[in-house]
């Protein structure tokens, strides 16, 4: 695979290989969005004694197909009143800051569609983008579910953005650049040189990846933290009003931002692209802990119930926040004394 | 096995029926906090049912005896002022009585109140071959077998009685429901509009002569 | 957007004006169990008030009971509140049998105790998926739907239906029971008990439901009096009222089980009541399969028309929701004059608007689950 890119790089102008790129990151995310649905569903199933989809296709991996031909087919209706360019706009604008920000992930040593020096960076600036796409879409609909909905992203987001800066601006500290490729190209070596372990630069290591997980649970609106869905109280949301592919690009971003969530923990904390036992580093290891991840957060979700919405709050900014900054503060000190 | 709290229930438990003095309240078990001390988290119930079983001995149940038309009925609200008689619990089930005037129910609610019982439903009876309306009000106490019956009888075709939703809120409900089913308007009632009825309900299902 | 009008300006009780907004909660909707409408007055995330509408699934049971004989009517209380089936059936059935004095066969008591434990078990787990499936924890509802199956295969080897049995007849029961009931329901007690510790251990003691339940929701004594709640809602106040140890019918004082009650009031007192029921009702099945007596199932001399002497009846039992009573008027025909049917979650329910003022709207949800409705119960 890094032949093959390294001789379409060598011989065919750049533009093509960025075309290339972003139609493998195109069908990846598409692909995945798709059949996470099917992991989630069949986790789902198995968590709670039953199998999941079996009909369509062989252990139902035809489902997805079959649902999004479902949606496809249903008329895409915009309730009256409601403001239409912004409820058609809504889908798209979650969707297109999780395609952005996986430009710049590293999947394999040579497979990130730019290295730039500010990637993550880039991220969490495109990342600010969905909460504003669902608060959008649940204004724009004209609906009082939605509209509490969008009240409570709004909070949500913002509380639980401000740890996972404070997490990321450790890492930043600890890898010294904010390129993705860099970080991942130090935590080489076995499994003890990743990031994760590093604790005599940041004592509360494994702390501050947990964090970023909760963050990351709470920034894509999964369970324990979906208030903003809460079925049993408001329906479905500021996704009450949406139909047919609406509903479904919706979906689908849900699970985009999942996936560029878990590949963002992969490089940051897990080491990326690197093997745990040091030989035949390759994209294949970063598949293996990324989807890790994310069946982890798959598991979550069918385990625990619903935090209160001030529950929710309280966790953010009375926790969260006072221990990345601890964190923080330890990883400069520790830096220092290292350095001196 | 930790035993704060926990009396051996089926001592005082005795039937309520038989026309003997009124039966022990029964002790309230698990009355300690609710998380971590509560005795029945902590007593083995789940796995050794044998140990439970023997440390609380079970009382043979008494025959209920058959009352004798002899022996007196008790009356354990016969200091109230309104005319409440005893009542064979056995045949009837409910152990006290009594017939008020209408103007008298909100009096009865309120010596009833003060006595501690509690409001258990309020309902009407349509005697229209005597022209009148019957409005029943039962009431349990919540902590002794004390069941009461008032009832008060009023004119079927101008059928008004004085609201009790002052003395017992549950009453609202209850009310809303007797006014459905029969007509019968509730005086002081804050909400008097239909609750099992659809909204524009103008018709009277429980009354005998209602069409099919 | 939300259109001006619909934005009223109210009066707080401490003068400061506030903008409410009305939301109805139902009657579809996946929180209400049942077709219940609440008209939610809300002030951003308080609710004002809340004030539920019923009668979406009125069916006039009580003009039925006047069209029907006795007999006839005994399959409408199993539809009355259809996830405790048997003990409503139990209350009609009793009553009646109170006021012809038909003297019902030890037996048949017997297996009546046990059948209204069982059925008090799976509405308790019903109750319980349901509740949790309110607070966003999707699974326990499959774990106690699996429990559930054991339940409804037991009871349809004998009473031939799976959720509304018309099993009990006046005077007893319809059939008797046979060993592989017995068996079986043994098995059953022996497997459940591990359950109810497995979920005490994975869902009671889990922080975040633990969050959601304490000290949410609380309802005092007084409330509970002055409104005629029963049944898990006044235990767990602090308040042991049981119709079952208090006014007690068929063999229950032969028993021996607690009344689990709790002081505090919230939520979570009414949720460990129900899970204490469960582990109780155990004890009562056990007890009454060891003490089963033989002998015949049906009451002797049950007449053919059944004529009631004229007069009212009463007879209460304790169901999975609280006190059930039937109040039959009868003058001396064979069809009932008067048929009462007090149901608990009308009670239970009418707290509700003066229990919730002020909440915020998750914690007003999740003290309406912790009431445990069945709206065809407030309906009827």
């Amino acid at each position: 695979m890094t032949s093959l890119s390294k001789t379409v790089s060598s011989l065919w102008p750049e533009p093509l290989r960025l075309v290339l790129f972003l139609v493998g990151i195109l069908s990846f995310v598409g692909l995945n969005a798709a059949y996470l649905v099917w992991v989630e569903r069949k986790g789902a199933g198995r968590f709670q004694r039953r199998p999941g989809p079996t009909e369509v296709g062989w252990a139902g991996l035809l489902q997805p197909i079959a649902d999004a031909v479902k949606l496809l087919s249903k008329q895409l209706i915009v309730p009256a009143g409601a403001d239409t360019t912004l409820f058609r706009v809504a889908p798209l604008l979650m969707m297109s800051p999780a395609l952005m920000s996986l430009a710049v992930i590293p999947f394999g040593p040579s497979l990130a569609a730019r290295n730039i020096n500010v990637g993550l960076l880039m991220i969490f600036a495109f990342g600010s983008i969905n909460v504003m796409a669902i608060m959008l879409g649940g204004w724009s609909s004209r609906n009082k579910y939605a509209i509490i909905s969008a009240a409570r992203v709004v909070s949500q987001n913002v509380a639980y953005e401000i740890p996972m800066l404070l997490v990321v601006i450790t890492m930043i500290m600890v890898t010294g650049t904010m390129n993705l490729n860099e970080i991942v190209l130090q935590q080489a070596g076995a499994f003890w040189h990743w990031n994760f372990f590093k604790v005599w630069v940041n004592p509360l290591m494994p702390v501050t990846f947990l964090i970023f997980y909760i963050c990351m649970l709470a920034e894509t609106n999964r369970a324990p933290f979906d208030m903003t869905e809460a079925e049993s109280e408001l329906v479905a949301g500021a996704y009450t009003e949406y139909a047919g592919m609406g509903f479904g690009v919706f979906f689908m971003a849900e699970y985009a931002n999942i996936l560029l969530g878990c590949a963002l923990a992969t490089v940051l904390f897990l080491g990326g692209w690197q093997s745990p036992i040091g030989i035949l580093p390759g994209v294949f290891w970063f598949l293996v802990k990324m989807y890790f991840l994310i069946f982890s957060v798959v598991w979550i979700r069918w385990t625990f119930p619903r935090t209160q919405f001030y529950g929710l709050l309280n966790l953010s900014w009375e926790i969260l926040i006072p221990v990345s900054l601890c964190t923080l503060i330890l990883s400069s000190a520790m830096m220092k004394l290292l350095h001196a | 096995m930790s035993t704060n709290g926990l009396q051996p229930k089926i001592d005082s438990a005795q039937p309520a029926s038989p026309p003997a003095a009124p039966a022990v309240p029964p002790k309230a078990a698990l009355t300690t906090g609710q998380q971590s001390t509560v005795t029945s988290h902590q007593t083995p119930v789940t796995s050794d049912q044998s140990s439970v079983t023997s440390q609380q001995p079970t009382a043979p149940n008494p025959p209920s005896p058959v009352p004798s038309p002899q022996s007196p009925i008790p009356n354990p609200l016969a200091h109230l002022s309104l005319p409440f008689h005893g009542v064979d619990y056995a045949a009837k089930g409910y152990h006290v009585e009594a017939t008020v005037a209408p103007d008298q129910v909100v009096l009865a609610a309120e010596l009833l109140d003060k006595e501690g019982l509690s409001l258990d439903t309020i309902t009407g009876v349509d005697w229209m071959a005597e022209g009148q309306m019957e409005v029943v009000y039962d009431y349990f106490h919540p902590a002794k077998a004390l069941r009461v019956v008032v009832r008060t009888r009023i004119p079927r075709d101008k059928a008004e009685i004085a609201t009790i939703q002052k003395v017992f809120p549950g009453a609202n409900w209850h009310e809303r429901e007797t006014h459905d089913f029969f007509g019968i308007r509730f005086l002081g009632h804050p909400n008097l509009t239909p609750f099992l009825l659809p909204e524009d309900a103008d018709y009277h299902p429980l009354r005998k002569d209602f069409a099919q | 957007m939300i259109v001006k009008e619909q934005v009223r300006t109210e009066m707080s009780a401490d003068g400061a004006p506030r903008e409410t907004f009305v939301i109805n909660i139902g009657p579809q909707h996946p929180a209400t169990h049942g077709v219940l409408r609440v008209k939610m007055t809300m002030d951003g995330e308080y609710v004002v008030r809340a004030e539920p509408v019923c009668g979406y699934i009125h069916r006039m049971q009580e003009k039925m009971g006047e069209n029907r004989t006795y007999a006839q009517f005994l399959p409408n209380t199993s539809r009355i509140d259809y996830l405790s089936a048997m003990t409503y059936t139990h209350a009609f059935v009793g009553a009646v049998e109170r006021a012809a004095k038909l003297q019902v066969p030890p037996r048949a008591e017997y297996i009546r105790v046990i059948t209204s434990e069982l059925n008090r078990i799976s509405s308790h787990l019903v109750w319980w998926g349901a509740f949790l499936l309110d607070l966003g924890g999707f699974t326990p509802l499959l774990y106690a739907f699996d429990d559930r199956e054991k339940i409804l295969d037991l009871l349809e080897g004998i009473t031939g239906s799976r959720l509304t049995y018309s099993y009990y007849r006046i005077g007893g029961l319809c059939n008797d029971v046979d060993d592989t009931f017995i068996k079986g329901t043994r098995a059953f007690v022996a497997q459940m008990r591990p359950r109810l510790k497995m979920y005490r251990g994975l869902v009671t003691d889990n922080i975040i439901l633990r969050k959601r339940l304490i000290d949410i929701g609380p309802i005092s004594k007084e409330m509970c009096r002055k409104y005629g709640a029963t049944g898990p809602v006044i235990r767990g106040s602090g308040i042991p009222y049981d119709v079952r140890r208090v006014e007690p019918y068929s063999v229950y004082p032969e028993f021996d089980f607690i009344i689990p009650t709790f002081q505090e009031g919230d939520s979570m007192s009414r949720y460990l009541v129900r899970m204490e029921e469960m582990a109780q009702s155990l004890r009562i099945i056990e007890q009454a399969l060891d003490k089963l007596p033989a002998g015949p199932v049906m009451a002797e001399k049950v007449p053919r028309v059944l004529k009631l002497p004229a007069g009212d009846y009463c007879y209460a039992v304790e169901a999975a929701r609280g006190r059930f009573a039937v109040r039959i008027v009868s003058d001396n025909k064979e069809i009932p004059y008067r048929v009462k049917l007090r149901t608990p979650s009308l009670s239970n329910l009418s707290l509700f608007e003066e229990a919730s003022a002020g909440m915020l709207l998750p914690d007003a949800l999740a003290l309406m689950g912790s009431l445990d409705l069945v709206i065809p119960d407030i309906d009827r």
